[in-house]
């Protein structure tokens, strides 16, 4: 068990580890979330002792590093961003060295070596030099020296980076066993990989804890609706005015597919025109409805064709991105979870929401908002429109 | 530790540095040999060995300057200061590791008196005792450049330092015959030397208090002193820092025949404080 309480690092006056404050329990793997320069690295440096804090703690098993650094160091396995390998070492020679570093007793060393050779697939090269290893090669002799003498803590930066797709997969795969029998901390950028691989992450941004849950309990929060995505071989226009019978659909927004289309965040439509004359539209239900049925009836009446229709869920980046890239994010999370108990705020209030959680976006908020001018409201639909110039084709389409 | 020495033994051998090192060593010191003591026929190795010093002033940077600035730039210094091995530990493990590299041509030197030997007149225990202050001075060399090294992660700086350092050392003597004599420039001279000190201290703990308190209590001690007695002061920077020309104690045995106790004793404590101030400017560096 890990416990970090109040951690600060500052280099000068730029702070790197603002205050965190987390505990890591035994079995489980936990996944450390965060953009580039969060500040995941400098946390695992002074988790495994090779950096100080500027404030804070950090206890192993109830052994502060700093008080205690070889007692808590044992129970460690670290593999930092770059393997420390020696160049001019053979991959053998170096496991031998990295064993007796860590004190596994003369008799079991040799095993032991060759155990975690055969665990991640390097006792094929086990007599080459490090330096003539492929990167691939190299993170797995990393690894295998992490893995060394089977610590309790298994901490890995960025495990990944640089493998080939197959050999991503191996390695994740080698991550789950040996969470069987320990505990493992990986760092990551790459959503889809803490996404498969975690029990738990925790989300760092700026040097702050900003979240920390299940991948699963991490989507329930922001999902307030869930989304429904559908293609269909109309206009803009035609979809609009077929979606507007729909009830419990809260916010439509039509936007050009050209300009990189804003993924929808509200309870909204979002139509995308594709090459072929089919369309995409994502379509945010109100939370608690389900308008499939309603949708596929309202297509069906008017004789169009549905090519897709499906329930897509909030996904993990969506998460991220609301977290990793707002000074007030925190807030922005907390908001967001209220927000998932009031089930009838109005479109307005919320485009105003979704303004002050994406500022980068404000130009397409603010047409967003003064096109709501225009908005026509009908069987409890809103219609926002956001590309005059879009709606114009359109309606020469028709 | 053991596994640091090790492994740093062998990769001495392994990269050539330390083949390249004792070859190096062992051709000059070879040359000096023929002329003195084989050609010209004088019975002291010692007097060879005086002649080799110089090689050290270019050699001992050489097996120093990768100790830990390579370590650093490659980030291997994370596996070590990760492993469950003290500070203190890796760095011993280093540093014998190169003072073992320096002992290797003093084994071989061993052989040399007694070749002079089999020629007629040696005078062994003279010959064997400057073997051993050439390997001690060797290893005072080294901890200054182990300690140069851990300054910065560039092996070049670290070597130009290292050799700067030594090249002073070596050349003290003469720089030290133009320092002022007089009462007033030695106080001067001790004011300026605190003034370092203090700054050293600061500089590695960012603490004004103490930094400034050894600063205000050295120049309080020093004044009175001065006004006390001032013929302490007389010729005291030259007394003070001529302890510096480390070589002295060699070529007194190499040149008269003297053995300097009190020097051997000074070399290791040297040794000691730079394996220390290594221990410290490493701690220094993760606390940055």
């Amino acid at each position: 068990m890990i416990e970090v309480r109040n951690l600060v690092k500052k280099y000068g006056s730029h702070i790197a580890v603002d205050h965190l404050d987390f505990t890591i329990e035994d079995g489980r793997i936990y996944g450390f979330l965060g953009p580039n320069g969060a500040g995941k690295s400098t946390t695992m440096n002074i988790m495994t002792g090779y950096l100080g804090a500027t404030e804070g703690e950090v206890l192993i098993n109830g052994h502060d590093i700093l008080k205690e650094p070889e007692e808590a160091k044992k129970h460690i396995g670290y593999l930092p961003e770059l393997p420390p390998l020696y160049m001019d070492m053979t991959v053998r020679e170096y496991l031998e060295f990295a064993a007796e570093l860590k004190k596994i007793p003369k008799k079991k060393r040799e095993d032991s070596v060759t155990e975690v050779e055969k665990l991640v697939k390097i006792k094929d090269v086990e007599n080459r030099l490090i330096k003539n290893l492929s990167k691939g090669y190299r993170q797995r002799v990393g690894l295998a020296q992490a893995v060394l003498g089977f610590p309790e803590i298994i901490i890995l930066d960025e495990p990944t980076v640089g493998l080939d797709p197959k050999q991503i997969i191996e390695i994740r795969e080698l991550i789950r066993q040996l969470s069987k029998r320990h505990t493992v901390i990986l760092s990551s950028h790459i959503l889809a990989e803490v996404r498969e691989v975690c029990d738990h992450i925790l989300i760092i941004s700026k040097g702050k804890l900003v979240a920390s849950d299940t991948p699963e309990n991490l989507e329930r929060m922001l999902g307030d609706a869930d989304t429904i995505e559908i293609e269909t071989r109309a206009t803009r226009a035609r979809i609009r005015d077929v979606l507007k019978n729909v009830p419990g659909i809260g916010q439509i927004t039509c936007e050009d597919g050209k300009d990189g289309v804003t993924f929808a965040r509200i309870r909204q439509i979002t139509c995308e025109d594709g090459k072929d004359g089919v369309t995409f539209a994502r379509i945010r239900q109100r939370r608690g409805e389900d308008v499939r049925e309603a949708v596929f009836r309202a297509f069906a009446e008017n004789k169009m064709t549905l090519l897709t229709l499906r329930a897509a869920h909030v996904s993990l980046e969506d998460v991220f991105m609301e977290l990793t890239q707002n000074d007030t994010v925190p807030d922005a999370f907390a908001r967001r979870k209220n927000e998932a108990e009031l089930t009838d705020e109005i479109a307005q209030g919320q485009a105003e929401n979704a303004e002050e959680i994406m500022p980068e976006e404000d130009e397409s908020r603010k047409k967003m908002i003064s096109g709501g001018d225009e908005i026509e409201s009908a069987s409890g639909a809103e219609w926002v429109e956001t590309d005059g110039e879009g709606d114009e084709t359109n309606a020469g389409d028709l | 530790m053991l596994a640091i020495y090790k492994r740093e033994l062998k990769s001495y051998f392994q990269s050539m540095v330390g083949c390249v090192f004792i070859a190096f060593l062992m051709v000059f010191t070879g040359i000096y040999f023929m002329a003195y003591n084989l050609t010209a026929g004088y019975p002291y190795f010692s007097y060879t060995l005086s002649g080799s010093l110089i090689v050290f002033i270019v050699g001992i940077p050489l097996i120093t300057m990768r100790s830990f600035s390579e370590d650093r730039k490659n980030k291997t210094d994370q596996l070590l200061l990760t492993a469950p091995v003290s500070l203190g530990k890796v760095v011993m493990g280093k540093y014998l590791a190169m003072a073992t590299v320096v002992g290797i041509p003093n084994v071989i030197f061993c052989v040399y008196p007694l070749i002079i030997k089999s020629q007629g007149t040696a005078y062994l225990k003279v010959d064997y005792i400057s073997i051993l202050v050439f390997f001690l001075l060797g290893c005072v060399y080294a901890a200054i450049g182990m300690f140069m090294s851990s300054l910065t992660e560039s092996q070049i700086i670290a070597f130009i330092s290292t050799f700067g350092v030594l090249l002073v050392l070596y050349l003290w003597d003469g720089i030290l015959s133009m320092l002022p004599s007089s009462a007033v420039s030695g106080l001067v001279g001790v004011l300026i030397l605190l003034s370092v000190i203090a700054f050293y201290i600061w500089h590695m703990t960012a603490n004004y208090v103490i930094a400034g308190a050894v600063e205000a209590i050295g120049v309080a001690a020093s004044v009175v002193t001065y006004i006390v007695d001032s013929s302490l002061y007389e010729n005291l920077l030259s007394n003070l820092l001529g302890r510096l020309a480390l070589a002295n104690v060699f070529t007194d045995i190499t040149s008269n025949s003297i053995v300097d106790v009190t020097g051997i004793v000074f070399y290791l404590s040297i040794i000691a404080v730079f394996v220390f101030l290594t221990v410290q400017s490493i701690q220094k560096r993760r606390w940055s």
